[in-house]
């Protein structure tokens, strides 16, 4: 276990060391940034223009969505989707080789090679929406409730992992995956609005199959004071579930990697 | 003109042969593209039901026939990107497009109109299962299809020329895709993509009346999902040819200054 930390702190070091050589890239991620924030936040001026709720949620309810959909993007593109690009990368070429002989659990070191650290931006941005839309909500939020928030944002964020890494782990067999990564970046878009006002056979989709709901909705919905016990140990056990599955999968797909001779 | 003309077919039956092969690829790509459309229409159903069934003119019928039809229109106004130009320019790729005794920008153009063939078929099964699920108000004339067929290929040509002009900017600087996110951000929301126009701030709706966008867009769209009124299907189309000739002329301009500028690289 303290081997997998310190492993997982100097990919984390070479990542960020890594990036720090291209310093104007942090302007225009901030830049892209705030475009992307700017033209969320016209969407929902333009549905408040017209309405005074969606589906329940008032105004300051959707943007603390918002903060928390851009937050797990950020997330996201820092440090899930650039580790599984490599790994799907590695598999169509036989260059995963490389990262099956280290001696340490291939699952682990397949997980913490990349670190975007611009993305962080995003974080940082998603927090700031949070900050803004709670101060517009209500009277702050409890030490009780930031814990309960901060322990959903990580169980939405291995859901995320294990969904990616499944997908991902496919390659093994169907070599070709970029098209999914298309089509799950569709989907997650999906999670800036509540998943509620979706058709049910979408909100299923988005529950149990891409799992945006309890990756966004439900974190959120602990922002806005609306979320329920039920949900919170639904949360947990499906969080259980997907990294055992994902663990299985991933085994699995190992055993039928076969590598490219030199 | 015999020459050119025979250069377009030749090249757009290329195209279309290639994108049959790829049948697969093209499906996943363009049900990627569903989510967001999907989203929208969604969104604003509900704001429709909470208003009473109507916001904007639009019931959630007229959304999901509006959306639908933007599947189409956007597929339409996918063409050469400026990262596309980018990638050519910095690579020097497009030293192998200048010794044809023929403007590079044929070949993109004939390349990507062949494409929209296979496009526009493979899309009639997907707007078929879109209309089983959310069941559209629509209801068109023979006369509004004829205008939506001339719109979704003005769309095509004007977005084209708006690309090019952004991606040629690559000729003077690099790093360009900052620019590139700015210029798709104002389109997203002054075209009729992120929303009807109609719904809109009027002050932005005055906006747009000076810029191209909504040409590309709205206008398609619009042409075959709301009644607009002979003066305004007229209209449209001459605005498309407007702006097509404005742009046309601009990228010929930045194209005689940009070429002098540009030096290959490569082996």
């Amino acid at each position: 276990m303290k081997r997998i930390i310190q492993l997982t702190l100097t990919y984390l070091r070479i990542g960020i060391l890594n990036e720090m050589q291209y310093r104007v890239n942090f302007f225009i991620q901030l830049l892209q940034s705030f475009v992307a924030l700017g033209t969320g936040l016209i969407g929902l001026a333009l549905v408040f223009e017209h309405t005074n709720d969606l589906a329940g949620w008032t105004r300051p309810e959707l943007l603390a969505v918002m903060g928390v959909h851009i937050l797990m993007g950020g997330v996201i593109r820092a440090a899930i989707q650039p580790n599984m690009q490599t790994l799907a990368n590695d598999i169509q070429q036989g260059t995963l080789d490389y990262a099956l002989t280290k001696p340490v659990d291939s699952q682990v070191i397949v997980s913490v090679r990349e670190f975007r650290l611009w993305q962080v931006v995003d974080v940082v941005m998603g927090f700031v929406v949070m900050g803004w839309a709670v101060a517009e909500m209500r009277e702050g939020l409890g030490l009780g409730d930031g814990l309960i928030f901060t322990a959903a944002l990580v169980l939405g964020g291995i859901m995320i992992y294990c969904f990616w890494l499944m997908l991902t782990t496919s390659a093994f067999w169907i070599i070709r995956v970029y098209e999914m990564i298309n089509l799950f970046e569709g989907l997650y878009a999906a999670g800036r609005w509540p998943v509620g006002i979706y058709p049910l056979w979408l909100r299923s989709m988005l529950t149990f199959l891409v799992p945006v709901a309890f990756a966004v909705t439900v974190p959120s919905e602990i922002l806005v004071g609306r979320v329920s016990v039920q949900t919170l140990l639904g949360a947990l056990a499906l969080t259980a579930g997907l990294v055992v599955l994902a663990r299985f999968v991933w085994t699995l797909g190992v055993r039928n990697y076969s590598g490219a001779s030199a | 003109m015999r020459r050119y003309f025979d250069y377009y077919l030749t090249s757009m039956r290329m195209a279309i042969l290639e994108q049959f092969q790829y049948r697969v690829a093209n499906y996943f790509y363009m049900i990627g593209m569903i989510a967001e459309p999907v989203i929208y229409l969604v969104v604003w159903s509900t704001v429709a039901e909470a208003q009473g069934g109507e916001v904007g003119g639009y019931t959630p019928g007229a959304f999901a026939a509006y959306y639908i039809v933007w599947t189409l229109v956007r597929n339409m106004n996918i063409v050469f990107t400026p990262y596309g130009w980018e990638g050519y320019i910095q690579r020097g790729q497009l030293s192998a497009e200048l010794l044809k005794p023929i403007h590079p920008l044929h070949n993109f153009l004939s390349f990507f109109a062949g494409w929209k063939v296979v496009v526009i078929i493979f899309w009639l099964p997907l707007a078929a299962i879109l209309s089983l699920i959310f069941k559209p108000a629509l209801d068109f004339t023979w006369v509004e299809v004829v205008f939506f067929f001339f719109a979704i290929w003005g769309a095509y040509l004007i977005r084209t020329m708006l690309l090019t002009l952004l991606g040629m900017i690559t000729f003077w600087t690099t790093r360009v895709s900052a620019i590139y996110e700015l210029f798709f951000a104002f389109e997203l929301v002054l075209s009729g993509r992120l929303v009807p126009m109609s719904l809109m701030p009027v002050w932005v709706q005055d906006v747009a009346d000076w810029l191209p966008f909504q040409w590309t867009f709205g206008y398609p769209i619009e042409s075959l999902v709301s009644q607009l009124p002979p003066a305004e299907l007229w209209g449209g189309l001459g605005m498309q040819a407007l702006w097509i000739g404005i742009t046309t002329v601009m990228v010929a301009v930045m194209w005689r200054y940009g070429i002098k500028r540009f030096s290959a690289v490569g082996n």
